[in-house]
């Protein structure tokens, strides 16, 4: 099995991009990756895209043919690649596996979602698909509902406050503010998030992410040749992919995910890293609730204290564990299937020195994190310097 | 579109005295009332009686535009109604206010229909058939009574008032001269209703910056390049008023400060009167500017576009504009109700 690494990254502005094209924004972050990376798109032998629903969102499926073809790359061999909110993740191990297994060599994993095309009410519908129909969205229950249920355990379990999952909204916020490409760049207290209107309670609209349209690519290629290219590749060290129940009622927790514990488990070992070598993670808050329970389930800190280590800011940029230093999925914004990408890009970013005023000091190895649905998809991959 | 001769002679509105409160709405749907004042800066909004609508509206603020403009019915050539909420969908509200201001039979008449801004583009209409010399006189109103679905962040806003300007070209009869005009406008789907639809749907936040934001800045900004005026030649300046807030945020970015809005920023007290919401902030200053003021009016409607207009005040205005309640009299006559006796008035609640 060939080592794998990223070579090139490429980000659109996060956002309502309300005069951009599904199209066009992919090839605005594809076009940006090949700069980065410095190849022609000749030289591209493979792509996986990770998108959610572009069907329910803009009425387009079969979009890794209108992919391939707008960035003038036919007949490149494209797969979109679904995984709901975890799409994105899903595209990047596939580009990974495509080329540890020798059968490609430079390939591209993106992700992309256009979701402000529609009314809300239809996006949240739209999103809801990715819940169980039958037991699950049917019956009335969406997103926030799910979540909050598991707030609720969570509050009850272990004595977590409406107040600590405010602070994990606080600190996202904030640390979008240094991130150009991120959809918010507003500074928010604990008591705008309490005062915020209610979702789900426990949940009010500030512990939720927001919906966005955008795009993110990487270049990959087989670790050995990668200084070709760039003098800092960044190593995939480990990836990691599990599964769970779709529908909550049929798991035997709801304070955690067993899908981020099983996937993180095949990362950390792949990699050969304890939790602990880590110094910094993007996970995968759609919700405050998300990030208390990922950090948990990452072994970044016991189970139920979650909630007490965002207290104590040791998940700030300077902490003992900085979380979401790009923003997150709360300040940065959630374009579904272009989340695992761009959790990916920020750890590049913060690995290569170049995240400017959210930079990590001494950032080594990066850990990203990208949950689909209410945890039925779960992928995690550790990202290392390579040089 | 530069004009030389034409101007107002004419002009006058009609609020309904119902009001109904933010907290109101706010208490019945479970929302908080103090952000909501906070993210529209709206108190209350006008609400018609349940005799009222979109003609009793323009006939009311017809009858106060002739008896200010002192000139006899029977010459005005034309008579145009804007709305979004006309009573019928064939028959025209213009015919309704032509026979009840006598001035039938010898005109012609129509009603307008684009979403907020019907009310300018009669104006505009009516700029040009006088300046053509096909008529003396033309009348223009914007009035409605807008429909917000119950529930709806519209809701809060969505009001019933009315304005109407009467046009002519005679000098020594002109309030005030209008001295230019200038519309932007494209295909733009922020806000709409269906036909046979009793509610308009909107694209929330797109209403914003591509739609209002983007026409009412283009408009303005098109007739001050044509003008060769800034900001600072104005003593005035009314936009489009869905909302406290827009209006005051536009007015910033175009480099206006607030003193020249407030005057004609009425849409804290009365709601958004759609298609009749540029018109009565113009002629709340109208009541209040003096010989030589410059107004900038800059109305919108989502669809979308924007028309805007520069005028100047002459000495005619003071002498003519106490002769009819003003709009502040409409303004301050009130009495609040509560969203039962709201949902009776606007047939919310059926027997």
């Amino acid at each position: 099995m060939r080592k794998v690494a990223i070579i090139g990254t490429g980000l659109t502005k996060f956002g309502e991009l309300w005069d951009v094209s599904f199209r066009q924004m992919i090839v605005d972050a594809g076009t940006r990756a090949t700069e980065d990376a410095g190849i022609d798109g000749k030289q591209i032998d493979a792509m996986y895209v990770g998108n959610m629903s572009a069907g329910q969102f803009i009425c387009q499926e079969h979009i890794s043919s209108l992919i391939v073809d707008h960035a003038g790359l036919v007949p490149t061999p494209c797969t979109r690649v679904e995984g709901a909110c975890a799409s994105g993740s899903l595209a990047l191990r596939q580009a990974v596996i495509a080329i540890a297994s020798g059968i490609h060599d430079i390939v591209v994993a993106g992700g992309i979602e256009k979701m402000t095309d529609i009314l809300t009410v239809q996006t949240t519908q739209a999103l809801a698909t990715a819940a169980d129909q039958e037991w699950e969205a049917f019956v009335g229950a969406t997103f926030p509902g799910l979540y909050a249920l598991m707030a609720r355990r969570h509050m009850y379990e272990y004595g977590t406050t409406e107040e600590q999952m405010a602070m994990v909204a606080v600190k996202n916020h904030h640390n979008a503010c240094f991130n150009p490409c991120a959809q918010y760049h507003m500074e928010i207290t604990v008591e705008d998030v309490l005062k915020s209107a209610p979702v789900d309670s426990p949940l009010k609209l500030l512990d939720c992410s927001p919906i966005t349209d955008g795009a993110a690519c990487l270049i990959l290629a087989p670790a050995e040749e990668a200084k070709q290219y760039t003098d800092t590749p960044i190593l995939v060290a480990g990836t990691g992919q599990a599964s769970d129940s779709l529908s909550l009622h049929n798991r035997p927790t709801l304070t955690g995910l067993r899908g981020t514990v099983e996937a993180a488990k095949s990362a950390y070992e792949m990699a050969g890293v304890r939790p602990q070598d880590i110094n910094f993670a993007e996970v995968h808050d759609c919700f405050t609730i998300a990030e208390i329970m990922a950090i948990e389930d990452l072994g970044f800190c016991n189970k139920g204290e979650g909630g007490k280590m965002t207290e104590q800011g040791e998940t700030a940029i300077g902490g003992r564990m900085p979380i979401n230093t790009s923003g997150g999925l709360k300040g940065k914004g959630h374009p579904v299937g272009a989340t695992g990408v761009a959790q990916a890009v920020e750890l590049v970013t913060q690995l290569r020195g170049e995240a400017c005023k959210r930079q990590v000091e001494g950032a080594e190895i990066g850990l990203c994190h990208n949950v689909g649905g209410s945890g039925g998809t779960v992928v995690v991959h550790v990202l290392k310097r390579g040089d | 579109m530069l004009l030389m001769d034409v101007g107002i002679v004419g002009y006058g509105v009609y609020i309904p005295q119902y009001r109904l409160r933010v907290e109101e709405v706010a208490r019945v749907w479970g929302m908080d009332a103090e952000r909501v004042k906070r993210g529209l800066l709206v108190e209350e909004k006008a609400v018609p009686g349940p005799d009222e609508d979109t003609a009793t509206i323009a006939v009311e603020a017809a009858r106060n535009a002739v008896r200010r403009a002192r000139i006899d019915p029977q010459e005005i050539g034309a008579v145009y109604v804007g709305s979004e909420s006309h009573p019928y969908a064939v028959k025209p509200t213009a015919t309704v206010v032509a026979e009840a201001i006598e001035a039938t039979p010898d005109l012609t008449a129509a009603d307008f229909e684009f979403a907020c801004k019907a009310g300018t583009a009669a104006i505009q209409t009516c700029m040009g058939m006088v300046e053509a010399g096909m008529i003396k006189y033309g009348m223009a109103i914007g009035a409605d009574t807008a429909q917000g679905a119950p529930g709806d962040t519209l809701e809060y806003t969505a009001a019933a008032g009315g304005g109407a300007f009467i046009l002519g070209k005679n000098g020594s009869e002109i309030l005030a001269a209008i001295e230019g005009t200038y519309s932007y406008t494209t295909d733009m789907p922020d806000f709409w209703r269906r036909d046979m639809r009793p509610y308009p749907k909107h694209g929330g936040r797109f209403t914003g910056r591509p739609a209002y934001f983007k026409h009412v800045l283009s408009g303005a900004n098109g007739l001050l390049r044509q003008l060769k005026l800034t900001p600072q030649d104005f003593a005035y300046v009314v936009f489009h008023q869905p909302n406290g807030k827009f209006p005051l945020q536009v007015a910033a970015e175009l480099g206006f400060k607030k003193e020249q809005v407030m005057p004609g920023l009425l849409a804290p007290k009365v709601g958004n009167t759609y298609s009749g919401a540029t018109l009565i902030g113009l002629a709340a200053i109208l009541d209040q500017a003096e010989a030589g003021d410059r107004i900038l009016a800059v109305s919108y409607g989502s669809g979308a576009g924007s028309d805007a207009f520069s005028l100047v005040v002459r000495d005619n205005l003071e002498a003519k504009r106490d002769a009819v309640p003003k709009t502040l009299d409409y303004v301050n006559h009130k009495i609040n109700i509560d969203y039962g006796t709201y949902s009776k008035f606007r047939q919310l609640l059926v027997r």
